[in-house]
């Protein structure tokens, strides 16, 4: 490790210009006689357009332009980029997404017309004056019900609003083994939806030049050239070379800027047909409402247990709510990111699972942080804790006899994973003195004392990063390959443009990227900069989400790298007059070997620049491009063990002790490794105590703002204790594994099982997410 | 927003004359709940009268008989008085609490007063002390002033200039937030005030309101004890995703209690 290489604890480069106000976002931006974007969006969850007047809209001071779902017949609707086959081999039902509505409004919000004006305030003015004829119909909102008979129908074709059922495993062969089984612990429970609320609103800004027929498109994407190839392909707005997608500081995706969204759909096809740039910024209202959201199953999960506690075989089925649309990657989230992952890190004999997939009038549900991989951890670890207590067995004492032991990966899951490598074991016993688990008992009856309930909860999550080999998600349904791209470019002088195809929006690319390239490429790490986001300077990137970044952008970084090197000892040899193979490169230095005859990269990359001594046939410059399709997934795991305290008056729960114990492999900088696991904890005790997008039976958004969406503050969360025990993955170059998601995924279920922990004294057996203190209250008096 | 007059008052009597010939005109303090009201587009006044630039409506001061603290002092201003701490020390751990530090920053007595939101924590101060309020056309006592839900006994050219809070023996206030907006779900201001024991109750019901049973209750024996078996109606009590009426309710009994034994 040098002192700003690999392992390195580098401050983040970013920070300066975040924290001093200086980034630029999408809404910094502004274009030369740049006009503004109002949407009129629906009030109703369900209702047919019987007519949209816009005449007195129309005729309203700086009005550019007024379009309807019609205005824009030759626009592609909106896909979903996975197809799901269903349990009858049919493929997933889709049905169609206008971007802006065409006959039916189909949630809150959905979009019904666009006014663009010279002014943001003419732009909404005039569109309160847009009339909309809606015949107002009745709304399906609860995923549990919306596939039942007799049911509303939403889509014509999605039969008994169903998009898919689902399933993975042999359901009668884990049907014998539960009849064989000493034990079953049966749950039912709701994993809660989320609204993403990154603390950038979705914005963009659309301009096509008339004279060159270019677009431009600037945008807040986590993946820039998948909004380039979808835009261009599926809604044919205008083709890939035409189009230049720029996303620049991005504050915050957590999945939610994956997607390709109507607004951004509909200012690229305006931008041309008004001959202005056109820009438009959500209002916070308009993220709760239109930002896709997360979670939200209904699951009943079952696991059982022979005599001495070893997992026979788990049985789940799951419905899972896709809200209006199915959203881009929506289908892929249930399926190949949940049920894939319900062996845990666990040796289970069989496993079946599943999923319907169910429309409501509610905003689409997609990826959001661990997207599918949370949801897993719940069903597993929340059955495993239930287990224990129903057995009387001490819940690290039954994880340990089942988990998957060291010496055997890899190891094939029941649900088609091959987990490469892990130390499970060795993770919990770490977890269990960073918790201090010896001293619980004294802590509770300290609690107890003082009239309050202490509970423990144990969470040994497991989850698919570093998405994704591009044949293995081709063969399951993926529109696109999931590899990625790097171009290390040395300039005369010898600094480093690293461009990648990946895309930072709070991740810290730009400091741990260059540190890779310091690292292998021996070149001062402030000689190193990181340029993402823009599809005219990058090569072609598939994005950042997924925990993929550093397994996969970084690989393709590091053999970008060995290809600068492969070129540079060639120019080293010639100049140093050696053979090629007694060129070694060690710490930026081509030496010959067994001599003191060296030659610096800088002097390298100044030589290919100016090759006038130079090898014969071999091309000028010093500028590698790299793609990198990863052989597997990888897998994060780790135990976390939360201690809670309740007071049982008010209900209220606080967080007194938070040990994380994860193995991400090789960390290539620690200071933002563990930001990422605080940040991801952040989120999942915002899901298990407090954050939830709850709509009424008409399907308004009742937690529609801050005022009653409770996003997690600094108070309610404890100082975490993070350690780490990790196994270099063997399957990438960098022995890395993800850090991004880990916290969000196991999280709330040990949240959850230190509050059920602590209420099985009361008589509470069962509470959902998120434990707020009115159901805690409300549980405790039910128990009573 | 839309499109409205800003005027920005010298006086009181300017504010006043303005909002008085107009129905469509409202006042401006701190803006703590107006202007995301008018970013919003909930609102569409003629015009927005700032009483923010008139001088000597922001003071704090204390004598033998209590504090009085203008209209448009600030929470963080009364929060940070040492002289309200010494006079009332609950007083100044309540404006301590109010909001978030911008808010307490922006926010003024009067426009939380005037604005009276159900969940907001000065009502129940101004009731649980028996304060009064001064107007530019009256004195108002705290128990005729809040008259309901976002109601005053304010006439439309009424403005808030002061509020007067006696001493009072022991108090405190505690507040049980609503988790998202940190408003008060329930707050419950207990007191030895001037004229009796006062307990006020705001964030529960449409109002700040008053528990007889209790106050009776600590008059005669002022401790935790005393109320902890005093349960409230959940009829009438607001409900929503945070807070059932009975939670509500229950919430009273244990705030209160909380509160008598925070005061000591």
């Amino acid at each position: 490790m040098t002192e700003q290489g690999i392992g390195a604890a580098v401050a983040r480069r970013e920070d300066r210009r975040f924290v001093t106000g200086q980034g630029h976002y999408t809404d910094d931006i502004n274009r030369r006689g740049q006009t503004h974007a109002c949407f009129v969006r629906s009030p109703h969850a369900h209702a047919t357009l019987n007519g949209v007047d816009t005449e007195a809209a129309g005729a309203m001071p700086g009005v550019r332009g007024i379009f309807v779902g019609e205005d824009m017949a030759e626009v592609g609707p909106l896909i979903c980029g996975w197809a799901i086959t269903d349990v009858n081999g049919e493929p997933h039902r889709a049905p169609p997404h206008p971007a802006l509505a065409i006959g039916k409004v189909n949630f809150v919000g959905d979009a019904v017309a666009v006014v663009i004006a010279d002014t943001l305030e003419q732009a909404k003015d005039a569109a309160a004056a847009v009339e909309v004829d809606y015949g107002i119909l009745d709304a399906v909102v609860d995923p549990a019900t919306a596939a039942a008979d007799g049911q509303i129908q939403i889509h014509e074709t999605a039969p008994g609003n169903l998009s898919y059922e689902w399933a993975i495993g042999d359901r009668a062969a884990i049907d014998a083994a539960f009849e064989g089984a000493a034990h079953v612990t049966s749950l039912e429970f709701a994993n809660n939806r989320l609204v993403p609320n990154a603390m950038e609103p979705r914005a963009c800004i659309a301009e096509y030049e008339d004279g060159t027929g270019d677009y431009t498109l600037y945008l807040t994407s986590q993946n820039p050239h998948v909004h380039r190839l979808v835009m261009s392909a599926f809604h044919g707005l205008a083709p890939e070379h035409k189009l230049r997608v720029v996303a620049p500081d991005v504050g915050g995706g957590f999945g939610s800027k994956i997607f390709i969204y109507a607004e951004e759909v509909v200012l690229t096809w305006a931008s041309r047909h008004v001959g202005r740039p056109i820009k438009w910024t959500a209002e916070r209202t308009e993220s709760f409402l239109t930002d896709c959201h997360g979670r939200d199953h209904v699951t009943e999960a079952e696991l059982a247990l022979d005599g001495d506690g070893k997992f026979l075989a788990m049985r789940v089925n799951t419905i899972a709510n896709m809200g209006a649309y199915l959203s881009t990657f929506a289908s892929a989230v249930p399926t190949y990111l949940y049920a894939t992952l319900l062996a845990g890190q666990y040796t289970t004999g069989g496993i079946y699972c599943n999923v319907k997939a169910v429309f409501t009038n509610t905003v689409p549900v997609d990826a959001y942080r661990g997207a599918g991989r949370p949801e897993a951890a719940y069903v597993v670890e929340r059955l495993v804790e239930a287990a224990a207590a129903e057995t009387g067995r001490d819940p690290a004492e039954l994880r340990k006899i089942n988990f998957v032991p060291s010496d055997a990966f890899p190891y094939e899951t029941p649900v088609v994973m091959q987990y490469d490598c892990g130390d499970f074991s060795g993770s919990m016993d770490q977890a269990l003195d960073l918790a201090g688990y010896s001293g619980f008992q004294a802590r509770r009856a300290e609690s107890k004392a003082g009239g309050k309930l202490r509970g423990i909860g144990f969470s040994s999550y497991i989850e698919a990063c570093g998405v994704a080999p591009s044949a293995a998600v081709g063969s399951l349904g993926a529109g696109v390959g999931l590899w990625e791209s790097a171009n290390v470019r040395f300039n005369p002088t010898g600094n480093v443009q690293l461009f990648t195809g990946c895309h930072s929006h709070g991740q810290g690319h730009e400091t741990a990227f260059a540190q890779i390239v310091a690292d292998k490429l021996g070149v001062p790490y402030e000689q190193v900069e990181v340029i993402h986001g823009d599809s005219a300077k990058i090569p072609f990137g598939m994005g950042t989400y997924g925990s993929r970044s550093a397994a996969v952008g970084g690989s393709a970084i590091v053999k970008a790298a060995d290809k600068v090197i492969e070129k540079g000892r060639k120019i080293a040899a010639h100049a140093l007059e050696a053979s090629e193979d007694d060129i070694e490169f060690a710490g930026g230095n081509f030496t010959v070997t067994g001599t003191d005859k060296a030659m610096n990269i800088a002097e390298v990359a100044f030589t290919a620049y100016v090759p006038h001594n130079y090898p014969e046939g071999l091309e000028p410059g010093l500028d590698e491009t790299a793609f990198y399709d990863p052989l597997n997934f990888s897998f994060p795991a780790g135990t976390h063990i939360c201690e809670v305290e309740i007071d049982p008056e008010t209900g209220s729960v606080s967080i007194e002790k938070y040990a994380a114990v994860d193995d991400f492999g090789v960390l290539i900088n620690p200071l933002i490794v563990e930001g990422q696991v605080h940040g991801g904890i952040g989120q999942g005790v915002g899901q298990a105590m407090l954050e939830h997008a709850v709509y009424d039976g008409d399907g308004q958004l009742i937690s529609g703002s801050y005022m009653d969406y409770t996003m997690p503050r600094a108070d309610d969360v404890p100082s975490y204790d993070v350690g780490f025990n990790g196994v270099p993955s063997p399957l990438n170059p960098l022995g890395v594994k993800g850090c991004g998601e880990a916290g969000a995924i196991a999280a709330p279920a040990a949240v959850m099982n230190a509050v059920h922990d602590a209420l099985r004294e009361v008589g509470v057996s069962h509470i959902e997410m998120p434990a707020t203190p009115l159901r805690v209250w409300q549980a405790i008096q039910d128990a009573a | 927003m839309y499109n409205f007059e800003y005027k920005k008052a010298g006086s009181v009597d300017e504010a006043a004359g303005i909002v008085g010939a107009d129905d469509e005109a409202k006042l401006l303090a701190g803006g703590m709940t107006y202007i995301p009201t008018l970013k919003q587009r909930l609102a569409a006044p003629t015009t927005v009268v700032d009483i923010g630039g008139i001088g000597g409506l922001d003071g704090i001061a204390v004598d033998g008989n209590g504090v009085t603290i203008g209209a448009m002092a600030r929470h963080a201003a009364v929060a940070a008085s040492t002289d309200v701490a010494a006079a009332i020390p609950a007083l100044a751990d309540l404006a301590s609490h109010i909001g978030d530090p911008q808010v307490r920053n922006r926010g003024t007595l009067g426009g939380s007063v005037a604005n009276n939101d159900p969940a907001a924590d000065y009502p129940a101060a101004l009731v649980g002390l028996g304060a009064t309020v001064q107007t530019n056309k009256r004195t108002i006592a705290a128990d005729e002033f809040f008259t309901g839900l976002f109601e005053t006994a304010l006439g439309q050219d009424e403005v808030v200039t002061s509020v007067s809070f006696p001493r009072a023996g022991k108090a405190a206030y505690m507040k049980f937030p609503n988790p998202a907006s940190r408003y008060a779900i329930v707050g419950v201001f207990a007191a030895q005030a001037a004229d009796g024991v006062r307990v006020a109750v705001t964030g529960a019901g449409p109002c700040v309101f008053r528990v007889g049973e209790m106050e009776a209750a600590l008059a005669a024996n002022w401790s935790a004890d005393s109320v902890a078996n005093i349960k409230v109606s959940a009829d009438g009590m607001n409900e929503d995703i945070h807070a059932s009426a009975e939670y509500r309710a229950h919430l009273v009994t244990v705030m209160a209690k909380r509160a008598v034994a925070k005061a000591g």
